[in-house]
């Protein structure tokens, strides 16, 4: 694995010069998703903030070959320029050894793009698919997505006189791709650069697809100072809101937080739940925390259930 | 002509055997009636491994065009094939298609669009996208459909703009007809190799494809766009001028049958043509003058070349095979009145909305409306929208 150091010392293929918000933990994401899968590497994304932010024609912040066409369809796309390489390869065109990377938000990853990211995972294309999960649909204005937990206001599920935010749980898409045996699925998240990028190297190192979940804090939905996106990023992980976890060829790994904090600890350092710190709201923020729990001690079980590893091979 | 083999091939057959020999580097593809077969016969291909293509059976017709762009815009030759339904799921992808200058190829059998659900016949999914930028091939019989998915790949290549062939459903897709085919020698040295220009696993060249244009970029992008749909009449008959030189069977942008010194003309495409011209022939022993013309390309559209076609007639009956749903003409109609009207040609144009959902076109109905035209030469028939073999 490399170290900062070496990382640090590589030429940007997600160059500085975009437009991203200050603070924004998408750039983040790009940035040290390609540091760990270095040159070599064809992009395709979703259309959403990171597409929007670094593709402003006549400029583009991609020192790398990236495409992008449409919201719901990153996964397909990434998935026809796989197939014709693997054309190219068998004819005898082409040797050099590729990676094969997919962007998309959760709202072009858990929603629109969801039909797409199950058919590539279920062809067994050798892809990796990067979701940048900031938990809305940030890039129109932060409407609520799959991915947006219980009681975030957002604005399509407002906090008003009588409703007090999103009022589903959000899906759990890692859970969803991993159903489809896939040989390497994980959660990562902005603000722990090591864990991410060393998943991707463990993921660019397996032949078949995969998929990573990235918690991508974003200053603007959420609702928090720009300075503090890989700070946001950790707390998630702390307050086991976003687990840190891999399954690799169907077993479990979860990284555990030194000290598992109170969901209100993540809670009420953003606009969104800002509500529910109220004393009124308490049930709401009961409810949120034992979710939570739930979530983390399922996620434990699931982890020494499938210990040791329970080979599952990909066709 | 000497080394063409004679066979007996379904239009479905017929573009699948186009496609074998022209051994694209990926189909991505999605079943769906009555267009399923080419992409199953192809796929057979692919598990014989007689073609060297990547075979990408999707999810839906959406990730099918979707994985076409991929496919495309990596480098590769790419090809598919769909109807109705599938088409309209792609609607949004074939727009992005034609934007970004991709050189795909499709089959498109053309069938009804829903609602009512209906498996058979029209022209309405192909007129649903007719503005999305790809060139549109209509062909009359499975020879057509065959040499046209031939001459769509090169036509697309040199254009860099998408190409769709049709075929229509269950009429031409499965009827069995005598084919011409090319020895795979002489099609894969038609075809040639394909050397895209700009393509994603260049790595000596790293490009973004599908950036954000606002309003500074978008219109002359989509200006240059149009140019280049326009630039590809000429494309479209030099790739035919060799292919009729070199194989005997000649084509343009539409077919003039027996228009010379035609009076009445009906502008008719797909199936339907093959129909009218045994009621021309029939006329014409009665010594109606009698002509037709079949648009092949409908996108771009022949608009000055029509007209002059038009030119001499008295009456012309424009045959639409869809409805644009506009309380107007159907779209062909719409079209080749356009082209009149900018020619300063004034004659009656009658339109007849004919064979929705299958509804079958026979002899005598291409009869009633040469017998209207006749009326309309002789003032009794004015420009109207009639409804062709519908009860009501």
């Amino acid at each position: 694995m490399a170290n900062l150091k070496d990382l640090s010392k590589q030429k940007a293929l997600f160059t500085g010069g975009h437009r991203a918000c200050a603070g924004c933990g998408a750039a983040i994401v790009a940035r040290q998703v390609l540091m760990a899968a270095g040159p070599n590497t064809v992009v395709a994304s979703a259309t959403g903030c990171l597409e929007v932010v670094s593709t402003i024609f006549p400029f583009t912040a991609w020192n790398t070959p990236f495409v992008h066409s449409a919201f719901e369809n990153a996964a397909a796309s990434i998935s026809g320029v796989e197939s014709l390489y693997k054309s190219w390869v068998r004819q005898g065109k082409y040797s050099k050894k590729i990676n094969f990377i997919a962007f998309g938000g959760d709202g072009g990853t858990y929603d629109i793009g969801l039909q797409s990211l199950s058919g590539a995972m279920e062809r067994g294309h050798n892809i990796l698919y990067v979701c940048y999960n900031n938990e809305a649909y940030m890039n129109t204005g932060v409407q609520r997505s799959g991915a947006t937990p219980k009681g975030a206001d957002t604005t399509t599920a407002p906090v008003g006189k009588i409703k007090k935010g999103k009022e589903q749980y959000r899906k759990d898409l890692t859970e969803i791709i991993a159903a489809h045996r896939v040989p390497y699925v994980a959660q990562s998240v902005v603000g722990n650069w090591r864990d991410l990028t060393s998943k991707v190297e463990k993921a660019l190192s397996i032949d078949g697809p995969k998929f990573i979940n990235v918690f991508q804090p974003c200053r603007l939905g959420w609702g928090y100072d720009p300075e503090m996106t890989c700070e946001m990023g950790r707390i998630s992980v702390d307050t086991c809101v976003w687990p840190l976890y891999e399954v690799v060829n169907g077993q479990y790994k979860v990284s555990k937080p030194k000290e598992k904090k109170p969901v209100y600890e993540w809670l009420k350092l953003q606009s969104r739940f800002r509500h529910i710190l109220k004393p009124e709201n308490k049930p709401l923020l009961d409810d949120i925390q034992a979710a939570t729990d739930k979530n983390w001690e399922m996620l434990l079980k699931k982890e020494s259930f499938t210990a040791p590893a329970v080979e599952i091979k990909q066709a | 002509m000497a080394n063409e083999k004679i066979v007996a091939r379904t239009g479905n057959e017929a573009m699948a055997e186009a496609m074998r020999q022209i051994n694209p580097d990926v189909v991505a593809a999605y079943p769906i009636t009555p267009a399923t077969e080419v992409v199953q016969i192809f796929a057979g291909y692919v598990a014989d491994g007689i073609v060297d293509t990547e075979f990408v059976p999707v999810e839906s017709e959406h990730s099918a065009m979707s994985a076409c762009i991929g496919s495309s815009a990596a480098g590769g030759r790419t090809m598919t094939g769909t109807s109705s339904q599938g088409l309209a799921l792609m609607a949004e992808m074939l727009y992005i298609a034609a934007g970004l200058r991709l050189p795909i190829v499709m089959a498109d059998v053309n069938r009804a669009l829903s609602s009512p659900i209906n498996i058979h016949c029209d022209h309405s999914d192909t007129m649903m996208v007719r503005d999305a930028g790809w060139i549109q091939i209509f062909s009359e019989n499975c020879q057509e459909a065959y040499d046209n998915m031939l001459q769509a790949v090169r036509i697309a290549e040199t254009a860099k703009l998408p190409v769709v062939v049709t075929t229509d459903g269950f009429i031409i897709s499965h009827g069995m007809e005598r084919l011409e085919i090319l020895s795979d020698e002489d099609a894969k040295n038609f075809v040639g190799e394909y050397k895209p220009e700009n393509y994603l696993l260049n790595f000596d060249k790293p490009i973004t494809v599908g950036a954000l244009d606002l309003t500074d970029y978008y219109f002359e992008h989509k200006r240059q766009q149009v140019e280049a749909i326009k630039d590809s009449k000429k494309v479209i008959l030099d790739v035919a001028k060799e292919f009729g030189t070199k194989y005997g069977r000649t084509y343009g942008l539409f077919e003039q049958y027996k228009m010379d010194d035609a009076q009445i003309a009906i502008v008719a495409m797909g199936s339907t043509a093959g129909t009218t011209k045994v009621v021309v022939d029939e006329l014409r022993k009665n010594g109606v003058k009698a002509g037709l013309i079949k648009p092949r390309v409908f996108r771009p559209f022949p608009k000055e070349e029509l007209a002059e076609a038009l030119k001499n007639v008295k009456a012309i009956a424009v045959m639409d095979r869809s409805d644009s749903m506009n309380a107007q003409e159907g779209p062909l109609c719409v079209e080749v009145k356009a082209a009149l009207f900018d020619a300063d040609i004034k004659v009656p144009v009658l339109n007849y909305i004919y064979g929705l959902g299958g509804r079958e076109i026979k002899l005598e109905d291409i009869n009633f409306v040469y017998n209207e035209l006749t009326d309309a030469v002789s003032g009794k028939s004015k420009n109207r929208i009639s409804y062709l073999g519908v009860r009501e």
